[in-house]
């Protein structure tokens, strides 16, 4: 059977508990000297890059080295893709170098799930347009975990770019798989029209959310959306929704503040919170690689994939 | 001399059998127990006869995507879907702008012989929405054209469609409108609703449809004028027609067999097979614009049939193309959707798949009823097999149908156009 | 030391221990809850003989039983020379040889004892000693923990067909077996009684 990671939805919560215990002793077992496990070797595992995104490429990579996989970066950058190769086509050439896993990040939502259907391999989805990125989420809720404990019942406040934000799609499935209440707060111009069938309470007041918050995740807003009509200035977006040194105060002594990287710092992140003990934003780097070596094992480790979903033809 | 029909035992528009002669290219009579001497028997016990099917809206692509289709492939599939007159859309390339390629495609179509190609003239030139086309011009050609449309873009400008409007009544012609309004609709790519948001994919939201529906049926009232409401997709748009009608208002609308039965849970998928414009819609869509074909609200049943290379369509649905064949499953869709669920009977179903369409498109040929005096051109359908729909047994040149390995009822027995056979015992003659 | 969550499944040995509770009739106790702490004891005994006091001793439990068994030894060694023994655990999945055998499998917690493995003497302690690979892949993964002066291996049962090189310094009790059989160890701590059981393995 194969099976692929292409959305947090995938994810059973025994699934998503397995990732995280997993990611768990992977990350106690590469904090001492265990620096490489044999698992994965003589398995090959292709990063297939539309997208520029070097930290999520090399997080995925040390992952899959960990592993002791074998790593083939495809980087659509001066590749044939730039030449109008189908996604299709690459597909092919991948099938025929024999990649038993293939790390996809792609500008077209549905890439990966397209993927899937012309390799063999599992396919994880590293990032597809404005669909998801199921493992931002695994990592944020393993970085969670480790600071707050169980989920269950935990507040996540996620402030942004709803609408076009892969990270808060994949998080409000993820977290609602493992019981925490997720409160979305953004501009009403930056929320999916049916965000009401969502898993998930919507606000417009972040003033109002943080009180209750145990965690605060602060989206990037990014540069396409800031001229293109979406709030008035970035200024006034600043003021409204972002999260300055003031707003941090009012949160309990235990929340967290975290980001999925990269900041822009002044704009949805005051740097002293980015910089603060609340801030799990170098732990999140850290912990992904953790994530990604879960994942990349119960795909690829056994004779066939322990989490994930099949994908209908 | 052509040779005579004896169409045995068909059930005209689902009655009680009957036979029906066909002789020199109409029919000659219809009745019990008709005798001919010297005529083929076609045995029809069982089959529903119909009058033959019209199209309102076809893209036959050619000229300039010949590899998608080209007008002898698409009124092939056209003949084996029931069809024996089909309006081949404008979006080509050239754009059937100009007097010019409309005679073009209508010439083609006559050589081709596989059923009538009625050519639908821009409304504006090369589909831009500024300048109107040289309307009077094909109206006057030899393709006498009736039907004017954008197709494929709206005709957004207000100035634009109401000088269109009124422009085409001097030939008793007809603005048949894309409704999408452009800025709403920049990058979409589904419905916007529960679906697109959990998929990540741009909303195309019902708005951008009936803001354009709800203008042009108030221009349409002011000047008087004819419209036709090309592919309605949404409850929205049915209620906005609906309204404009009860107010007089001169408007005819179309619903796609696709917009009858499949809707945006599909796109779950990211196969852009089911890609299209406007998008599948939500379930209480589909069941909206049900009813109101039944109800007459909607007037036609329009394949919107959208030929594409394969190439198109093995993508990511954001560079796919939009669009899907329609020609050859449109009836069983129809008896799927409509009959099946007691809507309409085929009385009905040849109103609004051959009567109505051939009235709003003035083909005095077309659309006729069956019986002694008419043209001869006559559908005969099975409505009892059920079958697994093989786009590689098709008859157009390209295969995104949405359709392909769904079980569908009903199969297109025979064809005729003007007593000729275009399809016998459900295959091309 | 916290011991990983109790799962149901034991990942180690699945394939030689069986699946179910053990309230499968056709399976027969060969150990009962006293002859185990005897043969725990005995081996407390011989670890400390062959050791010389067991001075540079750590024990190193295989998950999973085999944590639960190490704990034993170290109070059995306490109760005897009157001072703590280090112990720990050991997850050797990730080094297993036959990983894609089946399918990926949820992995346990690795954890040494404070002062580590260098320069010490481990004693591997795991429930069942068959085919020898479960041992292949700790000294591998002992391998990467550090340097112990030597290694040496105590279990519980040793039921023969051994596919490597590889034989244990410390054994409760050696129990003959056919391939058709399963050995299951249970341990109060994680199934809630002591009894090694013989039985027919499950045809798949």
């Amino acid at each position: 059977m194969k099976r692929h990671l292409i959305s947090a939805a995938d994810l059973t919560r025994d699934d998503a508990l397995l990732v995280l215990d997993t990611a768990e002793e992977l990350a106690r077992a590469t904090e001492g000297s265990m620096k490489k496990l044999p698992t994965l070797r003589g398995r090959t595992v292709v990063n297939l890059f539309f997208e520029d995104s070097t930290r999520t490429r090399i997080s995925f990579e040390a992952a899959a080295k960990r592993l002791s996989a074998d790593v083939i970066n495809f980087s659509a950058k001066g590749s044939s893709v730039s030449k109008g190769e189908s996604l299709k086509d690459t597909a092919l050439t991948l099938e025929a170098m024999g990649a038993d896993g293939v790390v996809i990040r792609h500008g077209a939502s549905g890439a990966p799930h397209r993927l899937a259907n012309w390799v063999r391999g599992s396919v994880v989805n590293a990032g597809d347009g404005t669909h998801e990125h199921p493992t931002q989420a695994l990592l944020d809720a393993f970085t969670m975990r480790r600071r707050l404990g169980d989920l269950d019942g935990r507040k996540v406040t996620i402030v942004g770019d709803i609408l076009h934000s892969r990270v808060a799609r994949s998080n409000v499935l993820l977290l609602n798989t493992l019981g925490a209440e997720v409160t979305l707060v953004a501009p009403p111009t930056l929320l999916p029209v049916a965000v009401d069938t969502w898993p998930a309470e919507v606000s417009y007041d972040l003033d109002a959310v943080l009180p209750k918050s145990d965690v605060v995740m602060m989206l990037r807003v990014q540069h396409e959306r800031m001229n293109a009509g979406y709030f008035p200035t970035v200024r006034e977006y600043s003021r409204r929704y972002g999260l300055d040194a003031e707003r941090m105060a009012r949160l309990a002594d235990h929340a967290i503040v975290m980001h999925p990287g990269p900041m822009n710092r002044g704009v949805e992140i005051a740097a002293e919170v980015a910089d603060s003990v609340r801030s799990t934003i170098v732990e999140q780097v850290a912990n992904g690689v953790s994530a990604r070596m879960a994942v990349l094992y119960l795909l690829l480790g056994g004779s066939e994939p322990a989490i994930g979903k099949e994908v209908s033809q | 001399m052509s040779t005579t029909y004896l169409i045995k035992g068909a059930r005209v528009l689902g009655g009680d059998p009957a036979d029906i002669l066909v002789r020199d290219g109409v029919i000659a009579g219809i009745g019990p127990d008709l005798a001919a001497d010297g005529a083929e028997v076609v045995e029809a016990g069982g089959l529903v006869a119909l009058p033959g099917l019209v199209d309102l809206h076809t893209h036959l692509r050619e000229p300039g995507r010949e590899d998608a289709e080209t007008v002898g492939s698409g009124t092939r599939a056209a003949a084996m879907g029931g069809y024996t007159a089909v309006h081949a859309m404008a979006n080509t390339d050239p754009v059937a702008d100009t007097a010019g390629v409309v005679e073009q495609v209508w010439r083609l179509g006559r050589e081709a012989g596989y059923c009538d190609v009625q050519p639908v003239g821009a409304v504006t030139v090369g589909l831009k929405g500024e300048r109107l086309a040289e309307i009077g011009a094909m109206a006057d050609s030899a393709a006498a054209v009736r039907v004017f449309s954008d197709d494929g873009h709206c005709v957004s400008d207000a100035v634009v469609m109401r000088r269109a409007l009124e422009y085409v009544k001097a030939f008793d012609g007809v603005v048949a409108q894309h409704a999408q309004e452009p800025r709403l609709t920049e990058g979409a790519q589904m419905n916007e609703g529960e679906m697109s948001a959990a998929l990540g994919m741009r909303g195309w939201p019902a708005v951008a449809e009936e803001a354009i529906i709800a203008r042009d049926v108030l221009l349409a009232q002011h000047v008087g004028s004819r419209l036709h409401v090309c592919h309605v997709s949404t409850a929205g748009s049915v209620e906005i027609i609906r309204w404009a009608k009860s107010k007089g208002c001169r408007v005819t609308a179309e619903v796609t067999p696709h917009h009858l039965l499949l809707n945006d849970g599909l796109a779950e998928s990211y196969d852009p097979i089911y890609k299209v414009n406007p998008p599948l819609r939500t379930a209480d869509d589909v069941t909206a614009l049900r009813h109101a074909l039944a109800d007459g609200t909607i007037d036609i049943v329009a394949t919107d049939h959208a030929p594409h290379p394969v190439e198109a369509k093995e993508t990511e649905w954001a560079v796919a193309a939009m669009g899907m064949i329609g020609l050859e499953t449109a009836l069983s869709v129809v008896q799927e959707a409509m009959v099946e669920t007691g809507l309409l009977d085929w009385a009905g179903v040849a109103d609004r798949m051959s009567t109505a369409p051939a009235r709003i498109g003035r083909l005095s040929g077309q659309g006729r009823p069956l019986e002694a005096g008419a043209p001869a051109n006559i559908t005969l359908y099975d409505p009892s097999p059920r079958r697994a729909v093989d786009p590689a047994a098709m008859a157009s040149k390209s295969r995104n149908t949405p359709y392909a390995g769904m079980e569908l009822p009903g199969r297109v027995v025979a064809t005729f156009l003007r007593g000729r056979p275009t399809v016998l015992e459900g295959k091309l003659q | 030391m916290v011991n990983a969550a109790h799962r149901p499944d034991d990942p180690a040995e699945t394939r030689v221990t069986g699946r179910d509770s053990g309230a499968d009739p056709r399976q027969k106790a060969v150990l009962e809850g006293p002859d185990i702490r005897r043969a725990l004891t005995r081996i407390a005994h011989e670890i400390l003989e062959r050791t010389k006091g067991g001075e540079d001793v750590v024990l190193l439990g295989i998950q999973t039983r085999g944590v639960t068994l190490a704990e034993r030894l170290a109070a059995a060694l306490h109760e005897v020379e009157g001072r703590p023994v280090p112990w720990g655990s050991l997850d050797v999945t990730m080094y297993r040889d036959d990983l894609r055998l089946r399918p990926a499998r949820a992995i346990r917690r690795t954890e040494l004892p404070k002062g580590g493995i260098e320069d010490r003497v481990v004693v591997l302690v795991d429930d069942v000693l068959f085919s020898g690979r479960t041992v292949r892949a700790a000294l591998d993964a002992l391998n990467e923990l550090g340097r112990p002066r030597a290694v040496q291996l105590a279990v519980l049962v040793d039921r023969g067909h051994r596919e490597l090189p590889i034989r244990a310094d410390y054994v409760g009790k050696n129990l003959p077996t056919s391939m058709r059989e399963t050995v299951k160890v249970l341990l109060a701590e994680n199934d809630g009684r002591d009894a090694v059981l013989l039985g027919p393995k499950e045809e798949k």
